[in-house]
């Protein structure tokens, strides 16, 4: 991608929406890219709905102002379909990314935009039954990539094993790699 | 070889702070600031670095410690916010009068009330007549770079005063960006050993230290001093950043100047607003239209000739203040822009904006309005408004 | 006097030290309060036991002390709060106002 791409992400206040985008930028590091990566500020309330922004470049990026036309949005909770407007300033031919069981057709049925492509992976089952725990973020990264061709999923998948190898045991990681492989091959749209 | 890693603006701080390994550091965390003081207390308690952390009750209370601490001869950090910093404000004139070479970051944050976290000047230009010296920041990158040379500004023989770095709150503090971090090593060669020469633990050499000077009277004469040795620190602001660009590739000024030389009219901002701002000039470029841009980093000491020097062939000027100065005539930067150009002959239009108070949101669109008021009072001679807000619901 | 300020009211403004640092201890000394004072103590040496109480109380060291015993007052310095007066408890020590001193050092 020649140009800058703004991302919004939605989620709830402990979902991981800001570790999320974060994880994203960082691993545009390893592209030799450009980015920013801010949460939406305020008191971080558990269960409220946030959002979060990434922005990522070929260039360096000069812009401060808040990302308010992205092209892809992202829903880490189904169960803000319909009660956030997500497509929210998004153009027609952006793209809406939701963490749900629902087909993309059931899902665009409930958008104030229905123009917009619509993908849908059932993260919370992928991060289950990988992770073991219903923490849909870096799930969300490897669909967001299969979706955007913002990297190449093995560099992502590497960006995960070094970021998280810091912190946590092999399973762990396994586990989150394993998330970031099926998410990027079970999202559909 | 610098280290490119991608870091928050607070984290970078943070990291600077520990590459400087300050003797003594006492800080009390306030949003937007809370991560610096939480990361380099990390750094203490893991050991990798050798300083006196004061926990203390408030900011205040920082500030105090920090005076003494840097009376007693140790090379002294601290860094805060908002309330905080408003918190700090007596203590903020004793440390200037000491000449004391404490460096702080104050992460821009406006002042309630209504209660805000977020961002605008209001904090520092509340603290601008203090005595210390105030360098604006545009990025991370920015603020990590000036808080290394802020140490060797603030201990310069000629300079001994006091450093606030400032960088906007969450727009700046929070944000991961890609930056690059020079080595320990060089950081560490670049700010030196601190040798204080008059110091209180100097036991061979006592001196008395915060002196009533009411039996004779010499208040006056050491605010003169304090202000002629500001005026001076310019030329040390100007060295450090020369000296840190052939270390780092990125060298410092008092300002910066963009797409200034053959400009007809320019816009001045302090912090991350410039880099918004740059866009536009670019896109107004690409229209053919001659804009330019001055971004302040020093703000005290206020380059008043320098700035004259380098705005006077614009034929409009618009100042923007993240900042109220309520009661007053505009801004503080425009006041003082203004003034700057009151000798010149033929000097451009001057107008000021209020923008961006409490974290109000500044768009592209937002400058490119200043833009076209600014070709309107080339094209017509005239000035709707002296002074105008910026993005406020009218 | 290593530091000196005889002339400190007529110092140029950067003639003072960087700060308003102090380079000398003890020396308040050169400051003469003695100016202050509307009486003086007077010591009666036969009253006195050199107790020493009024060296102790005495908040600006003007009482002079030799040998363990009261040599003399230093009224360059003395304010003349009394308190000396007031602590002897031999009453050895009287406030005699200024003036009335002054006439009897004329006649």
């Amino acid at each position: 991608m020649g140009k800058m791409v703004e991302i919004r992400w939605h989620g709830r206040g402990g979902q991981g929406a800001v570790t999320a985008a974060k994880l994203l930028a960082e691993a545009a590091l390893g592209q030799n890219k450009y980015f920013q990566a801010f949460p939406e500020y305020g008191p971080e309330r558990m269960g409220a709905p946030i959002q979060a922004f990434t922005r990522i470049s070929p260039e360096p990026i000069e812009i401060h102002s808040n990302v308010t036309n992205p092209e892809i949005a992202i829903v880490l909770d189904p169960t803000l379909v319909g009660s956030i407007d997500v497509t929210e300033g998004l153009p027609n031919d952006g793209i809406v990314l939701v963490n749900s069981s629902e087909p993309p057709q059931e899902i665009k049925k409930k958008l104030n935009n229905q123009k917009v492509k619509v993908y849908s992976v059932n993260a919370t089952q992928i991060a289950l039954e990988t992770i073991g725990k219903p923490i849909p973020n870096t799930t969300m990264l490897g669909a967001l990539i299969k979706v955007t061709n913002l990297m190449k999923i093995d560099d992502a998948v590497e960006h995960v094993r070094s970021s998280f190898g810091k912190k946590f045991n092999q399973s762990v990681i396994d586990g989150n790699v394993k998330a970031v492989e099926r998410a990027y091959d079970e999202v559909s749209g | 070889m610098a280290k490119t890693v991608a870091l928050t603006g607070n984290a970078a701080c943070a990291q600077a702070m520990r590459q400087i390994n300050p003797d003594v550091v006492a800080a009390y965390p306030i949003t937007p600031q809370t991560t610096i003081v939480e990361e380099f207390a990390t750094f203490v308690a893991n050991g990798k670095v050798n300083t006196e952390f004061i926990n203390v009750e408030s900011e205040h209370s920082a500030m105090s410690a920090c005076v003494g601490a840097s009376a007693a001869g140790a090379r002294v950090m601290t860094t805060t916010s908002s309330q905080g910093l408003a918190l700090m404000w007596e203590i903020l004139y004793i440390a200037s009068s000491l000449r004391l070479p404490i460096v702080m970051h104050n992460v821009n944050r406006t002042l309630s009330g209504p209660i805000n976290i977020h961002c605008d000047h209001s904090d520092s230009m509340g603290a601008r007549d203090a005595g210390w010296i105030q360098l604006f920041c545009e990025n991370a990158q920015e603020a990590y770079d000036t808080t290394i040379q802020a140490i060797r500004i603030a201990e310069n023989k000629n300079v001994h005063l006091p450093v606030m770095i400032l960088y906007d709150g969450f727009i700046i503090s929070h944000a991961i960006t890609r930056l690059e971090l020079l080595e320990d090593e060089d950081v560490k060669k670049f700010v030196g050993d601190y040798k204080p020469e008059k110091y209180l633990l100097d036991i061979e050499n006592p001196v008395a230290v915060g002196s009533f000077d009411g039996l004779h009277g010499f208040y006056f004469e050491h605010k003169k001093v304090q202000n002629e040795v500001i005026e001076r620190s310019k030329d040390v602001i100007v060295k450090v950043g020369n000296e840190y660009g052939k270390l780092s590739g990125r060298s410092y000024g008092l300002f910066e100047e963009y797409k200034l030389d053959d400009a007809e009219v320019g816009i001045v901002v302090l912090g991350s607003t410039a880099g918004t701002a740059k866009l536009v000039v670019d896109q107004m470029r690409d229209n053919n239209k001659k804009v330019g841009l001055l971004k302040l980093r020093s703000f005290r000491p206020f380059p008043a000739k320098e700035l004259f020097d380098s705005l006077k062939k614009l034929k409009a000027l618009a100042v923007l203040d993240r900042s109220s100065s309520t009661g007053s005539f505009g801004g503080p930067l425009f006041g003082e822009i203004r003034s700057a150009f009151y000798d010149g002959k033929n000097s451009p239009k001057i107008i000021g904006y209020i923008y961006g108070l409490g974290g109000r949101d500044v768009s592209l669109n937002d400058i490119e309005k200043v833009c076209n008021d600014l070709s309107d009072i080339v094209k017509t001679g005239k000035i709707k408004k002296e002074i105008d807000y910026l993005g406020v619901r009218e | 006097m290593k530091w000196d300020i005889k002339n400190i009211k007529n110092w140029k403004y950067n003639q003072h030290l960087e700060g308003a640092l102090i380079p000398e201890a003890g020396n308040a000394e050169y400051y003469k309060t003695g100016g202050w004072r509307t009486e003086r103590p007077v010591i009666d040496k036969e009253k006195c036991t050199n107790c020493l109480f009024c060296w102790i109380f005495c908040p600006d060291t003007s009482v002079i002390v030799e040998d363990a015993k009261i040599k003399e007052f230093d009224y360059d310095h003395c304010k003349g709060c009394g308190v000396c007066a007031v602590e002897c408890p031999k009453s050895a020590i009287s406030m005699i106002d200024e003036n009335e001193f002054k006439k009897q050092e004329n006649t």
